[in-house]
């Protein structure tokens, strides 16, 4: 009578095991197959970009202006050089101060100012980039009278200043101690140690902030709609309306016209490839020669 | 030697005055949208979030459509984003963390998050929509094709970077003593992930979501181009519709009245508290998540 208890036991153990390894398998699979999908968006998106990409992009494209509706051809040079001009000025105005910012929480960590720089950096890295807009408008745009590259600067580098400032708090940081103490136990003050020690050896992961986040600053639309604004014609002035890439491509997607679709998937994979490439460059740099 | 006292002292007034600046920003950026949005505020006041109805020409602003329109594209896109994430944050930090897989899954993932979100919205606009559309044409809904789901849809590929990226984070830093003594008390992987990963990194994976969540309320270019911007409250997921972003975007340049633009920026406002409640919460988790995982 027991026997037959301990085998039913026993096969029901069995039983138990052999539903648990295959939970335990089909479990497996399944966060694998819907983690595979996360691909799928990308390749679809990274395929239509390509395929209609491609067709419109040459030299004439990269060269020229655009033209009215109706006429076929012209190109995109104005937003080339524009976003170059706007995502440039953005970083002269916004890299020095954020880096300055960024040294001073990693060598002044713990003082109340360090915690509430913190602070505020977490929250503009959460503002919406539209948010963010309409500040360098009421700041810029408002008091010059008019929209201008400039404003559209400012907005973006607002933008980019809590990327670059965690970037490069977050290189310094992990800069070991014993680096500052053996120039300091040397009889070198502070700031020598920060200027001669500490940030030439951070340098490579600063820099790499920087072009993060020039590449995060260049896709953006939302906050130049109302500061850059755009413009069909060529403009290096920044003080007057620019038009950018991510602009180009807002205004000619939005259109009725096939042709001018065709220009925005153009420039949609210009711009990809230069997001892409310069994430892929910032990479390399950083890899080459043991980063930290 | 007073020299270099002197220099090492003014050094750090000058770092201390770089961090001042940056602190100041949000204070200012706050501080100018509440005065810009001061006529639309005195106007309305409270009525502002609960009015239906939105119409320039005579002059009556309620924002209801649009919070409506944020919150339900928001939540929408959490709900489609979370398997996606949370199985990415698992086969990461789980199930391989290396190999030929993790490495096309890691990049994807981070190729994701770099693609603007212009693109985003071009691609929904000439892919995506056209697709919804024919989908509701064959299941007898009025084939609008821009609508609620087709920008939460687009929203919840956008934010899978985000919220997979934190969640995977998190269950990296659990210890391997506790994961190893459930596999010694002969836990299948499963039931370790299930019984002792997941538990442990709620907090984590709710942080996640925070942030995600703070990402899809402020995004403005790719809704924008999906959604249709029509100001009437919507009834269903497969009406056009508009967030307060998006109705940001599109009427910002064409608001000539004071009160058209200060209503907008009331919108702007609103945007602003609610995205930086969001991340202070979820950041605050991370931090108490950073501290306890340091301390172990």
């Amino acid at each position: 009578m027991t026997r037959t208890v301990y085998l039913k036991e026993i096969l029901e153990d069995e039983k138990m095991i052999k539903r648990r390894i295959v939970q335990n398998n089909f479990s497996g699979v399944l966060i694998t197959f819907i983690s595979s999908l996360v691909v799928v968006p990308l390749v679809l998106i990274l395929f239509y970009l390509l395929v209609n990409g491609i067709s419109s992009i040459n030299l004439d494209f990269i060269m020229n202006l655009p033209k009215p509706v109706g006429e076929s051809g012209g190109g995109i040079f104005n937003a080339i050089a524009g976003s170059l001009i706007i995502v440039a000025v953005a970083l002269v105005l916004s890299v020095p101060l954020a880096v300055l910012g960024g040294i001073y929480l990693s060598e002044y960590p713990d003082s109340k100012t360090a915690e509430l720089v913190r602070f505020s950096n977490d929250i503009l890295q959460g503002t919406p980039s539209i948010v963010i807009g309409i500040f360098a408008w009421v700041l810029v745009v408002v008091p010059m009278g008019h929209f201008s590259a400039f404003s559209g600067s400012v907005a973006l580098g607002v933008m980019v200043i809590p990327l670059v400032l965690k970037a490069t708090e977050e290189t310094l940081k992990r800069i070991p101690s014993e680096l500052r103490e053996a120039a300091a136990a040397m009889g070198v003050p502070y700031h020598r140690v920060i200027l001669k020690v500490v940030v030439p050896t951070g340098l490579k992961g600063i820099v790499n902030g920087i072009l993060l986040g020039a590449t995060r600053i260049s896709g953006e639309t939302a906050p130049l709609l109302f500061t850059a604004f755009g413009s069909p014609f060529m403009n290096v002035n920044a003080g007057k309306p620019m038009s950018s890439l991510p602009l180009v491509i807002y205004n000619y997607a939005t259109s009725p016209y096939d042709e001018w679709h065709k220009m925005a998937w153009g420039a949609s994979l210009l711009l990809i490839i230069a997001v892409f490439g310069i994430n892929m460059l910032a990479r390399i740099f950083v890899s080459k020669k043991g980063g930290r | 030697m007073n020299k270099d006292i002197f220099m090492e002292k003014g050094f750090k007034v000058i770092l201390k005055s770089a961090g001042i600046v940056i602190l100041m920003i949000p204070a200012l950026l706050l501080v100018t949208l509440v005065v810009q949005s001061a006529p639309a505020v005195k106007a309305y006041g409270a009525g502002f979030i609960f009015r239906q109805t939105w119409d320039p020409v005579r002059e009556i602003y309620g924002a209801l459509p649009f919070l409506a329109g944020t919150l339900v594209t928001s939540f929408l896109a959490l709900l489609i984003a979370f398997p996606f994430s949370f199985a990415v944050a698992l086969i990461l930090s789980e199930y391989m963390k290396e190999g030929v897989i993790a490495t096309i899954l890691k990049s994807a993932v981070e190729l994701l998050a770099g693609i603007p979100s212009v693109i985003y919205g071009f691609w929904g606009l000439l892919v995506l929509v056209p697709l919804i559309r024919k989908l509701e044409l064959a299941a007898g809904i009025p084939p609008y094709g821009v609508s609620i789901l087709s920008a939460s849809l687009i929203l919840a590929i956008m934010i899978i970077p985000y919220a997979s990226t934190m969640a995977r984070e998190v269950m990296s830093m659990i210890s391997g003593d506790i994961k190893e003594a459930a596999y010694s008390l002969g836990g299948t992987h499963w039931e370790v992930l299930r019984k002792v990963v997941i538990p442990t990194s709620y907090s984590g994976i709710f942080a996640g979501v925070l942030l995600a969540l703070g990402r899809a309320l402020g995004e403005t270019m790719a809704v924008t181009m999906v959604i249709g911007n029509t100001n009437k409250l919507f009834t269903n997921i497969f009406e056009p519709g508009n967030t307060m972003a998006s109705v940001i975007a599109n009427e910002f340049t064409e608001a000539v009245s004071d009160l058209y633009l200060s209503s907008l920026i009331e919108l702007g406002l609103l945007l602003f508290i609610v995205t930086a409640i969001i991340n202070f919460i979820g950041r605050l988790i991370i931090k108490r998540f950073e501290i306890k995982g340091a301390g172990k």
